[in-house]
């Protein structure tokens, strides 16, 4: 058994990707990226990718580790400018905006396209303060009240009020682990983006924990629009209706999550969803 | 497959593999805490005995003796006509009289100089504002204490402490002071005038206020333009720089300032700040500037340092929730890197504050009597006053200079205190 697999995921690398096969584009795209490169440095980590995450709906991106779904996700909101040796190339737009044009002002993209990451990082303050922090600096609310209103909502979609309704004012990173990846989802929509990126936010958490944030995903996608990487396929099959599958920093398929899973078009993604190499 | 190494050994044997290797692991472990014991123990012997010795001999000039003289304020003796201003009275002569009286036996001119000479060279002035400050003892007798001279104050203290006194004094003298002790005109009282008053010839005297007030003087003026000044050159170069060849030589250059020997600062002082643009010789301002050159980039490294050490994933959080910049650095990085800012400006201000030689370049080490009163009065600093202290030839001196390194440590125990103070609120955020 052991062996079977490590022989076919060598072979995987003789196995062309020759531009991506189903369905990447969509006639109502919230973003769109064509011909998008990565590099850090001279190593590209990113290959010629384009496709579109549609308007209200759950994009799944799905691949290997190292394939590159961090890299692509940070792209959409520029996160990494903070990384001095990486350079995007090609054309990323949000609304039709070039998210890498002059005209666009970093600091605005970020409050409409949040980001969960993928390890989670509360700031070292109080529960109340990680919440309110996005709201105070984009002045969202008015008086005390309205934040102590924005604070608590989030903190009920994110299905963390109840643990930590009775200490608000304790620090954030003195939550469980779990907890901490809530507290940063919270924060995250709190500040209502438009486009929410989630990288691996349920990788943490337990399958209760993972359920309500799953059951978030799904409210979300009435008003937002949502692209989350994942590593199960069981999730991504229950949260998305569209899937990506990246291999090596190129993007293989993207279709329907449906299809995807039950009627692969290409021979990675059949070997992925398998589990026959990851 | 490869198969493990072990595997062809039995699971009890790779305990006993390990087992074997525990013992020595253990044993290295142990001695490395016993060394660490050692080491530390050894630092607060060293500690202990250095305050031990400083203590002791500081303790002296914690106390100072006085002389009770019954003086003679008859309008007669101090030539006083109604309406005469109580300023310039014939006081001389009139603690001269109240000498004498109390030794009617000492006829000659020789010994008569030689006892004045028993009383401080300040009993005229001690007459004087005794007389201003009740001015209804006019015409009347008064005791008045005053203070003795600084070598029978030795004396006097040698001789309760160690029986036989160290310092040498004349038979005559010594006669005549035991005679007072036997009268109870001899007291023993806590020497506030050492708080209280500036540096002096005598040191029956002199004091520390003049010294530690230009010292706390000097070191505001440091911390005000070295703290911030460093922390946001640190902040600048760690997070809004760009990484160049430029910003690598001014890296290079702030590692090496940190190393130059502090007179080189002195003497910049000198021929920049006082003779270039013309500030006051002597002062704290100078100082405070001269010292900020020396504690800047010790501060600069240690900003740097505790600045990278802020956790890349909490600038992600802020940046992506779209603060800005700017945001980022001061509500998140700042506060998260405090601490180890405090820590650095801490040991940079207090090798400010021992700082002696850069100071003498630009003349604080002149002899200050007036307390100052701003930063740009001439003023001396504390590790200067000891310095000038060790170099007196008095042995009243001798005390007070012990005495003036224990408030030195007091400042500088103080300084750490509120610092500690700080840094603990800045980590409990
Ligand atoms: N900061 C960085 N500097 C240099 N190379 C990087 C950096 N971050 C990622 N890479 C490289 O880019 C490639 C893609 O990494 P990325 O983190 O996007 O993978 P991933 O698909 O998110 O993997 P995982 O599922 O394990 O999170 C990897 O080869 C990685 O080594
Ligand atoms: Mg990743």
């Amino acid at each position: 058994m052991v062996d079977i697999i490590s022989a076919k995921s060598l072979g995987s690398n003789d196995i062309k990707i020759d531009g991506a096969v189903g369905e990447p584009f969509c006639d109502d795209a919230k973003m769109s990226m064509r011909n998008v490169d990565v590099f850090y440095g001279d190593n590209q980590a990113i290959h010629d990718v384009s496709f579109d995450l549609e308007k209200n709906q759950v994009t799944a991106l799905i691949g290997p580790s190292g394939c590159g779904k961090s890299t692509f996700l940070r792209c959409l909101n520029r996160m990494n400018d903070l990384i001095p040796i990486c350079n995007v190339k090609g054309s990323l737009q949000l609304d039709g905006e070039e998210i890498y044009g002059k005209q666009m002002d970093p600091v605005l993209l970020r409050a409409r396209v949040g980001m969960v990451f993928q390890k989670p990082n509360p700031f070292p303050k109080s529960i109340y303060e990680n919440v309110a922090y996005g709201p105070k600096i984009h002045g969202l609310a008015t008086d005390k009240s309205e934040l102590d209103e924005i604070v608590e909502t989030s903190l009920r979609k994110a299905g963390l009020f109840n643990e930590v309704k009775d200490r608000l004012d304790q620090p954030g990173t003195g939550l469980s682990g779990g907890q901490q990846q809530r507290l940063c989802i919270a924060r995250t929509i709190a500040v209502s983006p438009e486009v929410i990126l989630m990288d691996e936010p349920a990788s943490a958490l337990d399958p209760i924990a993972t359920a309500v944030i799953e059951e978030l995903i799904h409210e979300l996608k009435e008003k937002y629009t949502i692209a989350i990487v994942t590593h199960s396929m069981q999730q991504a099959a229950r949260v998305s209706q569209k899937t990506a599958y990246f291999h090596l920093g190129k993007l293989v398929e993207m279709g329907d999550t449906k299809q995807i899973f039950t009627n692969p078009r290409h021979e990675l993604t059949e070997n992925y969803i398998s589990g026959r190499f990851g | 497959m490869t198969k493990a190494v072990n595997e062809s050994l039995p699971t009890s044997a790779v305990t006993e593999k390990i087992k074997l290797g525990l013992k020595k692991r253990h044993r290295s472990e142990m001695m490395f805490k016993t060394t660490g014991l050692a080491a530390v123990l050894l630092g607060f012997m060293l500690v202990f005995v250095l305050l031990f010795d400083i203590t002791s001999k500081a303790l002296p000039a914690f106390h100072q003796h006085w002389v009770q003289l019954e003086v003679d304020y008859s309008a007669s003796n101090l030539r006083y006509s109604e309406g005469d201003s109580l300023e310039n009275l014939r006081y001389r002569s009139t603690l001269r009289k109240a000498i004498a009286n109390q030794f009617p036996d000492v006829k000659s001119r020789r010994d008569k100089r030689q006892l004045n000479g028993l009383y401080s060279s300040n009993a005229e002035f001690a007459i004087k504002d005794f007389l201003i400050a009740n001015p209804q003892a006019l015409n009347t007798v008064q005791n008045v204490w005053v203070r003795v001279d600084d070598d029978v104050d030795i004396y006097l203290k040698e001789t309760t402490s160690l029986g036989e006194p160290l310092i040498r004094i004349d038979e005559k003298e010594a006669q005549w002071i035991k005679s007072l002790v036997e009268a109870g005109q001899i007291d023993k009282r806590f020497n506030i005038q050492f708080f209280t008053s500036s540096d002096s010839r005598e040191p029956e005297l002199a004091g520390v206020r003049g010294a530690l007030t230009g010292t706390m003087l000097t070191m505001l003026v440091t911390l005000v333009l070295s703290f911030p000044l460093g922390v946001a050159a640190a902040l600048y170069l760690e997070e809004f720089a760009p990484k160049n060849k430029w910003t690598d030589m001014i890296e290079v250059n702030i590692n090496n300032l940190a190393a130059v020997p502090s007179i080189i600062f002195g003497l910049l002082g000198l021929a920049v700040i006082i003779n270039l643009f013309g500030l006051p010789r002597s002062a704290p301002l100078v100082g405070g500037i001269v010292l900020t050159l020396m504690t800047l980039p010790t501060i600069i490294i240690a900003s740097r340092a505790s600045i990278k050490a802020v956790p890349p994933s909490i600038r992600e959080a802020a940046t992506g929730l779209g603060a800005s910049k700017i945001q980022t650095t001061f509500s998140h990085v700042l506060p998260m890197a405090m601490p180890g800012i405090l820590t650095g400006t801490i040991i940079g201000m207090a090798q400010a504050l021992g700082e002696t030689a850069p100071l003498l370049m630009i003349g604080m080490v002149a002899f200050i009597v007036d307390v100052p009163a701003s930063i740009t009065d001439a003023s001396t600093v504390m590790p200067v006053q000891i310095f000038l202290w060790a170099d007196s030839p008095e042995r009243g001196f001798l005390a007070k200079t012990s005495a003036a390194i224990l408030v030195l440590l007091g400042f500088l125990f103080l300084m750490n205190a509120s610092a500690a103070y700080l840094r603990r609120r800045f980590e409990s955020k």
